[in-house]
């Protein structure tokens, strides 16, 4: 109840106390801009944050289920050894299912590459087979040895050594954004620090009139605390709204899940960017809080 | 009331004043005299807790001005009306809220008190420039309102700066009656000055004791007044 009593207090604003300390007009447009500014480039990190934290799920997710083997055999022996894979892998715990690749399945796969109507019949293109696992999965160093002694030219790929590095690098960009966004917080406070450090130098004699009338510090404080927490609030509720508007202008997540088209908030998640004006209000309250009574300490 | 104990100021090495022993009793006038830069606006500071004795004590009402926490000093202050010779206004104010003021930052209702600040604009004769601002004022109407300002919350001691610095013989005489007003309502009255003619004159209506600051102590006047 005291701090709802308190953030009222704040909200609701001392009249009095505001006209005793003038607006000062470049710290006042200083902060707000600060303040847009900094939220604009938060929900950008944020966004990006939530959309690698998504890309990392799901690459891992999806890759860490399926499998892949390919054969490289002669021509002849090709059909043989497709067979004698799909029999080992029917046999083998832990596989849900396994088919063999269409030519249509693979020149697509191969089209990026090499263009469309690629003459697969003329080129000695390995046989794929498409591997999906149970959620235990199977025994991979024993189907590798079963593979090798039925199909010798059989490779099993369980995708890792593709899944981990994607898997890390998500997980940095993820890192990466969160830093961003403690470093954004982080600035914030500074450039506030500076502006609220700005007006209280501004307004040396007022303070001092006011302290020798008998102010109390709180009462000082609360003139620029509430006009600086108010700004921040503001220039980041504009930052804020901007940055959503572009993101949710950003093209549509292709189905490719293309990580650039994918940036943008989904469901729910459009909720954590309205998280960020309030957060600026509360470090534009704490930063001019600190940087008032470090002024004020220093009147007698 | 306030009291200074062989208190002393000391400011980059040297010594601005020493072995300062007054005692403001309640109800009691004072006159504060002394050559320029003699250190009568440094020992009005010491008793309105702008400056800290570097030496000996002060006592504002019963507690060592060292003592006191940043809450207690702006307490203290409400209970001393500062009438300073530069005024101290603040220029983007009128001359109402300038002399509200000290009601405002102690939390009491100006408005409610509409009646009271009326009261005293034109007991200094400033009812029709309420609305003004500081620098549209004259030196005198300058010096009447930041003594309104000074006594607005009924304060126990009255501390002026010479207040009749910049005006002229005839408003300085309505200056020192208002003083002497306020000391006959009990008010104790403390003000620095170097005009010896307004001393004479407002002991001759009142009983009122002098001091002068001379090579940094406190003595009381001679017979010469």
């Amino acid at each position: 109840m005291a701090i709802l009593r308190k953030l009222s207090t704040l909200l609701g604003g001392d009249q009095k106390a505001d006209r005793v300390v003038p607006p000062s007009g470049y710290t006042a447009r200083l902060t707000t801009f600060t303040a847009g500014a900094m939220a604009f480039l938060a929900v950008f990190a944020l966004a990006l944050s939530l959309a690698t934290g998504r890309l990392a799920d799901r690459w891992s997710a999806e890759l860490a289920r399926t499998a892949t083997v390919r054969i490289s055999a002669p021509q002849g022996q090709m059909e043989a050894q497709s067979r004698a894979v799909l029999k080992v892998l029917e046999t083998t715990p832990g596989i849900k299912s396994a088919r063999v690749l269409t030519d249509a399945e693979q020149r697509k796969l191969l089209e990026p590459w090499f263009g469309p109507d690629l003459p697969l019949d003329d080129l000695p293109i390995p046989r794929l087979i498409e591997v999906v696992e149970e959620s235990a999965g199977p025994d991979i160093e024993g189907l590798r040895l079963r593979l090798a002694a039925e199909a010798p030219g059989a490779v099993f790929d369980d995708h890792t050594r593709w899944r981990q590095p994607l898997v890390s690098a998500a997980s940095r960009l993820r890192l990466l954004a969160a830093f961003s966004l403690a470093l954004i917080a982080v600035s914030t406070a500074a450039m506030i620090t500076l502006a609220a450090n700005a007006a209280l130098s501004a307004n040396s004699t007022v303070i001092s009139v006011l302290r020798l009338v008998g102010a109390r510090d709180t009462y000082i404080a609360r003139a620029f605390v509430r006009r600086f927490t108010i700004r921040a609030f503001m220039g980041g509720l504009f930052g804020t709204l901007a940055a959503m508007l572009a993101v949710f202008l950003l093209p549509a997540a292709a189905e490719e899940g293309a990580f650039l088209t994918g940036l943008g908030f989904v469901g729910w998640h459009w909720a954590y960017p309205l998280l960020i004006p309030p957060l600026s209000a509360i470090v534009a309250f704490w930063a001019t809080r600190a940087a008032a009574f470090k002024t004020l300490r220093g009147l007698t | 009331m306030i009291e200074l104990a062989n208190a002393a100021y000391s400011y980059g090495g040297g010594d601005i004043l020493t072995e300062l022993n007054l005692r403001l009793a309640p109800g009691s006038f004072h006159f504060l005299t002394g050559p320029s830069g003699s250190g009568k606006t440094t020992l009005l500071r010491l008793c309105y807790m702008e400056l800290l004795p570097s030496g000996g004590q002060v006592n504002i009402f019963d507690t060592d001005v060292r003592n006191m926490s940043r809450d207690q000093v702006a307490n203290t202050r409400r209970r001393i009306g500062v009438v300073h010779q530069d005024c101290k206004f603040l220029d983007h104010l009128t001359l109402a809220e300038n002399i509200a003021l000290p009601l405002d930052v102690s939390g009491r209702d100006a408005e409610a008190e509409l009646g009271n600040l009326n009261e005293l604009l034109s007991w200094v004769g400033l009812s029709k420039r309420a609305d003004a601002l500081p620098p549209q004022l004259s030196g005198g109407e300058r010096q009447r309102a930041a003594l309104a300002r000074a006594v607005i919350m009924s304060p126990d001691v009255i501390i002026a700066d010479e207040p009749t610095g910049n005006i002229d013989w005839e408003m300085a005489l309505k200056l020192m009656k208002l003083l002497v007003e306020l000391n006959r309502m009990g008010k104790t009255i403390l003000i620095a000055t170097h005009d010896l003619n307004l001393i004479r004159n407002v002991k001759s209506q009142t009983s009122a004791r002098v001091l002068r600051i001379q090579n940094r102590r406190l003595q009381l006047a001679g017979a010469d007044l």
